[in-house]
């Protein structure tokens, strides 16, 4: 047990480490950032510009400058933004707390939504509520993000004006701004959960232990909740590092089209402006929520299920 | 489909001149055999697909109009299907051009008091005024043309390294199977960006470029389910047997263990497809997809998402084109898998 966990912990630091070094080394590949310096009115004279080059190292060559954005990133400097030079860390910081809202505002709805369904769908196969259900679930695999959060403006923001068409509400509970949002953030995800949990279900109901129970006279609620659901959880329980992806992605997408204030829209921003810095510090910090989460739940799946290798 | 049956079985019946009973009998076990058939086999999917692959080979004899044409008369033109049609392209009012007052007496707004004579934009016009329907038919292909190239390569890549890992398996298998957890744990949206906007600064090229970011999320899930293939076949008698023959690991590989993961590459081909478009018009939609002038779904999308209070139509249509497209896909990849190969079941 203790392998495994230092293995997948190694593993954690190699795929953060390989995550911010391709974006480190794509953006390097984009030109000179000082270009940026001299047409964002900064007006560079020789001297400065030899200046700002040995301050932001970009005269090393790329790995020593890699090498030394890690080091300072660990000690929590991550260098100044290019265009109105404010501290990084600071910047992305700020924004993560809007990301991980709408983020778990999601989640917690394709969750809370999909697994019922799943179980729904399962229970009662071959019925009209498995056909609903598989049919939501076949409507959120494929539906555009970006063009479900349009269609959703269309009609309630813009036709309807029920909710508003983007931006963040103040506080954690202006539930006003978060339902488009965080209903176009979760389709896909709860397409995903209700997949996974009716495939587990079916799997469960169909085992010896099930029938036994019933057999023995158990009433179906109690063979279905106590008995079935709770090995069939382990399924999407797990699957949930699988669901972040979906997530992760879509907060940038989502992000860009509510005007929602997260990192994800920092990202789009960061990158059409050759923001590098910046660019380098949303990845690193996304690299770490996906990563971190991957771990935590290879830990839980490990724990909740003992048939687990270690190797 | 159930109706021409019925119409055929009434047609037949009153030709023999059988009883009514009788007629109703067969009636309804065509009927229900129809449904059967309906039920069992994706006919609505094979149908858009049939539709995708048309629209997306013929595009230039199926569109109606040139899709990077542009018309100031008719920006934001409204859908008019089912609307009387006079000749394409009436001249544009020189008020159109007045930008003073425009807002007042733009074409749409005259369209809307059905005071303007209609033309044959069926799914409406864009904001530049090209014509909806034309650009969706030629953004068919586009999709094709870029999930095709990036599928195949991701099938050759992944399988090739899916067959490596699990035929030489230890270090090999170890090294390989690592680089495709960390593959997956990249924020792959952001690096797309990254290196897209990097080309498209420099102009050029943009086409393979795309091709070769869809490549790398393509080939992932081969790697593992083929790898998971050949750790049984590995395993058979029939292998052991070509290697006390004698038989090369590339003799093997080729002639023992690569046919027998031809259907698993089949099925998570098909599985992937759809989720590939979908990855093509999100790069698309960001601006790190194809550019401009040709009409990709997601930039549709995208162009028209400044003008969604008036003119719903320009974001509308093509986004609902990759829907239909990527829903039929895996609905068709869910039957085939179902079909094919039943233990991949449990995996999705």
């Amino acid at each position: 047990m203790r392998r495994f966990i230092i293995r997948r912990f190694v593993f954690s630091l190699v795929s953060i480490v390989i995550a911010t070094l391709a974006v480190f080394l794509l953006s390097r590949a984009q030109g000179d950032p000082l270009l940026l310096y001299a047409t964002s009115g900064y007006g560079l004279t020789a001297e400065s510009e030899a200046a700002l080059r040995k301050k932001l190292a970009l005269d090393r060559p790329v790995p020593v400058q890699y090498a030394l954005w890690l080091g300072r990133t660990l000690k929590g400097d991550m260098g100044e933004t290019i265009l109105d030079r404010k501290p990084v860390a600071r910047v992305v910081l700020a924004r993560l707390p809007s990301t991980l809202h709408l983020g778990a505002a999601a989640f917690f709805l394709s969750f809370l939504v999909g697994i019922p369904l799943g179980v729904l769908s399962a229970v009662k196969r071959g019925t009209i509520w498995d056909y609903i259900g598989r049919f939501f679930a076949l409507l959120g695999q494929a539906v555009p993000q970006f063009w479900l959060g349009l269609v959703l403006i269309m009609l309630f923001a813009v036709n309807w004006q029920i909710f508003p068409a983007g931006l963040k509400g103040e506080g954690l509970w202006d539930v006003k701004y978060l339902v488009l949002p965080t209903i176009t953030l979760a389709s896909s995800g709860f397409a995903f959960y209700m997949r996974i949990t009716r495939t587990a279900m079916l799997e469960v109901l169909d085992s010896e232990y099930v029938r036994l129970s019933r057999a023995k006279g158990v009433g179906n609620n109690k063979v279905i909740w106590k008995h079935a659901f709770k090995n069939a959880f382990i399924q999407p329980l797990t699957g949930m590092t699988l669901g972040l992806t979906f997530f992760l992605t879509g907060s940038v997408l989502v992000e860009t089209i509510f005007a929602w204030p997260g990192m994800g829209q920092m990202a789009i921003t960061a990158v059409n402006n050759n923001d590098f810095p910046v660019l380098q510090g949303v990845v690193f910090f996304f690299t770490i929520l996906f990563v971190g989460m991957t771990f935590i739940t290879d830990l839980l799946y490990a724990y909740i299920d003992p048939r687990i290798r270690y190797d | 489909m159930a109706q021409q049956a019925d119409i055929q079985i009434k047609n037949s019946a009153s030709e023999t001149g059988k009883s009514v009973e009788q007629r109703t009998v067969l009636k309804r076990g065509i009927a229900a055999q129809a449904l059967y058939v309906v039920r069992r086999w994706p006919i609505i999917p094979l149908i858009v697909m049939a539709i995708l692959l048309i629209a997306g080979i013929f595009a230039p004899l199926l569109a109606p109009a040139d899709p990077t044409q542009q018309s100031l008369a008719f920006r934001n033109y409204p859908p008019t299907w089912g609307a009387e049609r006079p000749e394409f392209n009436t001249a544009p009012d020189p008020a159109d051009y007045d930008m003073s007052i425009t807002k007042e007496r733009s074409a749409f707004n005259r369209a809307k008091k059905s005071t303007f004579a209609r033309s044959v934009y069926i799914l409406g016009a864009d904001n530049l005024g090209r014509d909806v329907f034309s650009r969706v038919i030629y953004g068919a292909r586009i999709s094709l043309e870029v999930t095709a190239y990036a599928l195949t390569t991701g099938i050759i890549v992944g399988s090739l390294m899916g067959i490596v890992s699990g035929y030489f398996g230890g270090w090999t298998d170890e090294i390989l199977m690592r680089l495709v957890d960390v593959w997956l744990a990249l924020p792959f949206i952001l690096i797309a960006l990254v290196v897209a906007q990097q080309f498209i600064s420099t102009g050029g090229a943009a086409k393979g470029v795309v091709i070769f970011l869809i490549t790398l999320v393509a080939w992932t899930a081969f790697v593992r389910q083929v790898r998971a293939d050949v750790l049984t076949i590995r395993g058979q008698e029939y292998v052991a047997a070509a290697k006390v023959a004698g038989a090369s690991s590339l003799r093997i590989i080729l002639k023992h263990i690569l046919p027998g993961t031809y259907s698993t590459i089949l099925v998570v081909a098909s599985l992937r497809v759809g989720q590939l478009i979908l990855t093509e018009s999100t790069l698309s939609f960001l601006g790190a997809g194809i550019p401009d002038p040709i009409p990709a779904w997601g930039k549709s999308v995208s162009d028209g998402r400044q003008f969604i209070e008036e003119a719903w139509w320009i974001s509308f249509w093509p986004g609902f084109a990759i829907f239909l497209v990527v829903m039929s896909l895996n609905f068709f990849g869910d039957w085939l898998r179902d079909r094919l190969d039943p233990k991949l079941r449990q995996l999705d």
